[in-house]
């Protein structure tokens, strides 16, 4: 019989990283101990627990990581509360890539890149910033501001502090919502560290986090001159066959799942404001 | 064209079933149509269209997609997928007929939703041209002429002779494989189209137009004032959903036995409030918006993306089954109202 897109493959979680109190990083390899599938920066994957059930997530890891996947996955919902409470060697199913990605090799070629993230909104950028680290210097300078509640929601803290903060040409901006003993930098919110910070307004923006931060972090980059074209962010919407099909994540005249989840705000400026 | 008299339309269905299953409208026992498999005895409904749609067929209302079995930390999959056989699909009517059309361009777009594509490369349809279209019909909006509808074989009845004309290289190994048809039935067929077609000239929604719908007044036509009053008394029941030959919003289940898991599909609505929600939020907080999106995606969403196709057919099943009365025409007039 033919194989369908809805049919998954099975593969192994070979490794469990705990990023913070609600956020843990899983390494997936297939049965044959290989990267499942080769992505690009943006797309996300189905992960799935027969019995449990199946969602959408963010691939994390860097198409640029020969090995394996991973995925920065917040507890929130069935399917996450159940990969939180899983061990080490047990077999899931997977299927993927889907959505567009980020235009890495087309649009961000050459540009200053600026990455804005607000806590688990870390996951769909730490993609991209590690493919442009990779290949450096395809890219102009790089900024990164990104915040989270307390120091220990910071997801990936130690990659951030001992790698991207050690490279030239990567600025790293990180700040906390509240003052904290053991944290000596920059306390306050995303958009408000953004304005502080004041960019220039060439660099080409790609902006993840929850709905609040992301709508008034632009507002601040648009006073600032910026333009909605400049600015990339990705959609969260419910899905469950991420294959443009069962119309669950139809939002005028696009499909978040295929179409997205990586828009331009120009872009989402044109759907209906069902997001 | 072929033709055959009604007293041999048994011996026709035999024939066939002689060598695929074949599906026929019969009422069941409460006096509704619906399409059912053919057996010895069986008889073709004279109602003028089934009361839940053919899509029935190719997008069954609940289906199994892959098992599982887990033992420990191992996975295995299972191979849970029903079996098609060919199948000839008699009597579909010519917006039905062109709800596959629209079907199509969902399910075999890349990539292929191969439980469905598997369905419709086993089925031949044959379609029957109506006589008696209703008041609740509108196919002719959407350019449909129930007349002479599409299908791998076209077939029109009158009260003493059936009518066949295959239209595909399918319909033509299905005529072939038939030895029971005489030729002829031109002029008969000519003169009933005509008939029909003054019929459905006066029909009360022959003059319901698509101008100023499609994916061009997206915007404009969202934020219109009419969708809170439209919806107001909606149920969010989910019945004009599952009754529209083109509705096709599908969930992911699963059903655990034991160590095995089922996983199906089965239809889903966007009238529902589950369909969107989600941990984070709910984009569409009330039926307002819920309502909305169904008329939309039928009348701009799906149109901008599929050359102006439109995902109505003008089939009247939610004229005639929404519990209050609200359905897609009304829609389209308040809307229609609204650009004026
Ligand atoms: S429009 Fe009518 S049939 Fe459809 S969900 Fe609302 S009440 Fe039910
Ligand atoms: S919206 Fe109503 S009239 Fe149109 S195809 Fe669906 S059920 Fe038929
Ligand atoms: S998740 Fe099914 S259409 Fe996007």
């Amino acid at each position: 019989m033919r194989h369908d897109p809805l049919i998954p493959v099975i593969a192994v979680v070979t490794k469990i990283r705990v990023d913070t109190p609600d956020v843990k990083t899983f390494r997936v390899v297939g049965l044959d101990g290989k990267k499942p599938f080769e992505h690009i920066p943006g797309q996300c994957a189905m992960l799935s627990m027969p019995g449990v059930g199946e969602a959408l997530f963010s691939i994390t890891s860097s198409p640029t990581q020969e090995d394996y996947i991973e995925f920065s996955i917040k507890k929130c919902g069935c399917v996450t509360e159940w990969l939180h409470a899983m061990e080490e060697g047990k077999q899931v199913t997977i299927r993927g890539p889907y959505g567009n990605g980020f235009p890495v090799d087309t649009a961000f070629v050459g540009k200053d890149l600026l990455f804005i993230g607000g806590g688990i909104g870390l996951a769909p950028l730490h993609s991209v910033i590690n493919y442009c680290r990779h290949y450096r210097d395809r890219y102009g300078k790089i900024d990164i501001v990104y915040g989270a509640r307390s120091k220990a929601d910071l997801v990936d803290f130690e990659e951030i502090i001992d790698q991207w903060c050690q490279e030239d040409g990567i600025s790293v901006h990180l700040t906390i919502d509240n003052a904290q003993p053991e944290w000596d930098g920059h306390v306050g919110f995303v958009p408000n560290y953004v304005q502080e910070l004041g960019f220039d307004t060439s660099k080409t923006v790609v902006m993840c986090g929850p709905p609040v931060m992301i709508k008034f972090t632009l507002a601040g980059l648009m006073d600032m001159g910026f333009a909605r074209e400049q600015v990339y962010t990705t959609m969260e919407l419910r899905m469950k066959c991420a294959l443009g099909k069962c119309g669950r994540c139809n939002i005028g005249d696009k499909y978040v799942c295929k179409d997205g989840p990586v828009f331009r705000f120009d872009q989402l400026d044109e759907l209906p404001d069902e997001y | 064209m072929k033709t055959l008299s009604l007293s041999k339309l048994d011996a026709l269905f035999a024939a066939i079933s002689a060598a695929q299953k074949l599906y026929i409208p019969a009422e069941d026992a409460g006096g509704q149509a619906r399409f059912t498999p053919w057996q010895e005895g069986l008889r073709l409904s004279s109602k003028l269209n089934t009361a839940r749609s053919a899509k029935d067929l190719f997008f069954p209302q609940v289906e199994n997609l892959v098992g599982f079995k887990v033992s420990g930390k191992q996975l295995e999959i299972l191979e849970t997928r029903d079996v098609t056989e060919d199948f000839v699909l008699f009597g579909v009517r010519a917006c039905d007929c062109r709800s596959f059309d629209v079907l199509d361009r969902v399910f075999l777009a890349e990539p292929a939703d191969t439980y469905y594509q598997t369905r419709r490369e086993h089925a031949t349809v044959v379609t029957m041209a109506c006589r008696r279209p209703s008041e609740t019909c509108f196919c002719g909006t959407f350019g449909i002429d129930a007349a002479n509808p599409a299908g791998d074989v076209t077939c029109w009845m009158d009260d003493e002779q059936l009518y066949w004309r295959a239209n595909t290289p399918k319909g033509e190994a299905l005529t072939e494989s038939l030895s029971c048809f005489a030729d002829g039935g031109e002029e008969a067929v000519a003169a009933q189209q005509e008939a029909t077609r003054a019929i459905l000239a006066k029909l009360p929604l022959a003059g319901l137009r698509t101008e100023g719908f499609g994916g061009e007044h997206m915007m404009e036509l969202f934020a219109s004032p009419k969708w809170a009053e439209l919806s107001e008394s909606c149920l969010g029941c989910g019945t004009c959903t599952f009754v529209c030959p083109t509705c096709q919003c599908y969930d992911i289940q699963e059903f655990k036995n034991g160590q095995t898991v089922r996983r199906f599909r089965c239809w889903d609505s966007c009238m529902y409030s589950d369909f969107t929600k989600m941990s984070a939020g709910q984009p569409r907080p009330t039926q307002k918006e819920r309502f909305r999106q169904r008329f939309m995606h039928k009348l701009f969403y799906f149109p901008e993306n599929n050359e102006g196709v439109y995902g109505c057919v003008g089939c009247g099943r939610c004229l005639q089954k929404c519990p209050i009365h609200m359905n897609i025409v009304k829609v389209m007039k308040a809307l229609g109202e609204e650009q004026k």
